[in-house]
């Protein structure tokens, strides 16, 4: 089972993965109905999955305000929530099953690809940008650059491109691999009975460790992209 | 099949994968932010004001309670002060009351024993006059009897004689 392009199609002479799109449409439409079923009768004693929700809107307030102050970090919430919650069920599709066809894989983890993982990572980055020249001025965004010397200017450009491509790659790279290690195994489950039973578990021990790198690498994700934001938005750090 | 671990060699890169992560992420931001996390952030906001009033309501209350405590606390003492006042008025009136009963009676007492006294006194002077009166009475007829029967021829003369005497020698 080979990460093969599937069928590219072309709009408008834009050429698109469609496994991606697929992929992409599934998730969001899974983190969607899976947020709207959870808010879908809020209480204020909360129940089920209201709670598990509201754990999650806890967790990234945590992770906003070990970053920078509530008043600065508050509008970030969102987008920290359904970051997390989209990579995570991102993470999490391409584990129980690969769906190939034509020898095109179409069913793996949108995050499994490096388009994909730099996509979010650069709208991440361009977006602390776009926040901190908002909410400190052009001025204070500029000199930013410059501090706390002002040969450190190269470096800190150079930061900003390596934080993007880290921040993209990590993600891809864990995932990517996770799925490959499960692919090499799933062939060695397949070729026969003695492969199925020296694969059934290893398979079992690299799925468990998927789903634990799968919420970490999620997790981090989000702590990096406010860990970023706060360098753009905080006054100190 | 090692050619698929080359960053991108797999699948290539497509533009539209970029432009299509980038819309339905946004996409996916706004709709959650309308469906979901609004209302989530509302209901939670509103629980923290639910738990912020009731904690208030509940200072106040305890506040209220103190408040009221204390005030029975002093009611309490006030009564007991008046009722330990109002015993003490009334075991000071007993006192005084029996105090003047035994007064009275004593001078009753009093009163009563003068009385007998006198009583006794004039009983007895009543008693020596009537006394006195028998005693008289009787020594005359005692005399009476004891002249009639001795006063003989002799012994008139050796009392008249003696009385002579008597009379003679006085002189």
């Amino acid at each position: 089972m080979e990460h093969n392009a599937p069928t590219t199609g072309e709009i408008l002479g834009i050429t698109f993965n469609l496994s991606n799109v697929l992929m992409i449409t599934i998730a969001s439409a899974i983190v969607f109905i899976l947020a709207v079923v959870a808010t879908r009768s809020l209480a204020m004693r909360p129940t089920g999955l209201q709670n598990f929700i509201e754990w999650v809107m806890d967790f990234v307030k945590g992770l906003i305000s070990s970053t920078m102050d509530w008043q600065t970090g508050g509008r970030f919430l969102f987008l920290g929530m359904t970051l997390l919650m989209y990579i995570f069920v991102s993470n999490m599709l391409g584990l129980p099953f690969a769906i190939s066809f034509n020898d095109e894989l179409w069913w793996k983890s949108p995050t499994a690809d490096p388009t994909i993982t730099l996509t979010l990572a650069t709208m991440v980055v361009v977006l602390t940008h776009y926040y901190g020249v908002k909410m400190k001025g052009a001025k204070e965004y500029g000199k930013g650059f410059f501090t706390p010397m002002k040969f450190l200017f190269p470096f800190k450009l150079i930061e900003e491109f390596s934080n993007t491509l880290t921040l993209g790659l990590r993600l891809y790279g864990n995932i990517f691999a996770g799925e490959i290690l499960l692919g090499l195994l799933a062939g060695l489950g397949a070729a026969g009975i003695g492969g199925a039973l020296g694969a059934f578990l290893p398979m079992l021990a690299w799925q468990g460790f998927s789903i634990f790198v799968g919420t970490i690498q999620a997790f981090i994700f989000v702590m990096l992209t406010m860990v970023y934001m706060a360098h753009k938005v905080a006054d100190d750090h | 099949m090692f050619n698929s671990l080359i960053l991108g060699a797999g699948t290539g890169i497509h533009a539209g994968d970029i432009l299509y992560q980038l819309f339905a992420f946004i996409v996916l931001l706004a709709l959650l932010k309308k469906f979901a996390w609004g209302p989530l952030m509302g209901i939670m906001k509103e629980r923290e004001q639910h738990i912020a009033n009731e904690i208030e309501s509940a200072e106040k209350n305890r506040k209220e309670a103190e408040a009221y405590l204390n005030e029975q606390r002093e009611e309490m003492k006030r009564v007991r002060q008046e009722a330990q006042t109002m015993l003490e008025n009334q075991k000071k009136m007993a006192d005084q009351k029996g105090q003047e009963m035994i007064e009275a009676a004593r001078l009753e007492a009093e009163r009563l024993k003068e009385a007998a006294t006198a009583d006794i006194a004039r009983e007895r002077e009543t008693a020596v006059a009537a006394l006195r009166e028998q005693v008289a009475s009787l020594s005359v007829m005692i005399a009476s009897k004891v002249v009639e029967k001795e006063l003989d021829e002799r012994s008139q003369q050796k009392l008249i004689d003696d009385y002579l005497y008597q009379a003679g020698g006085q002189k």
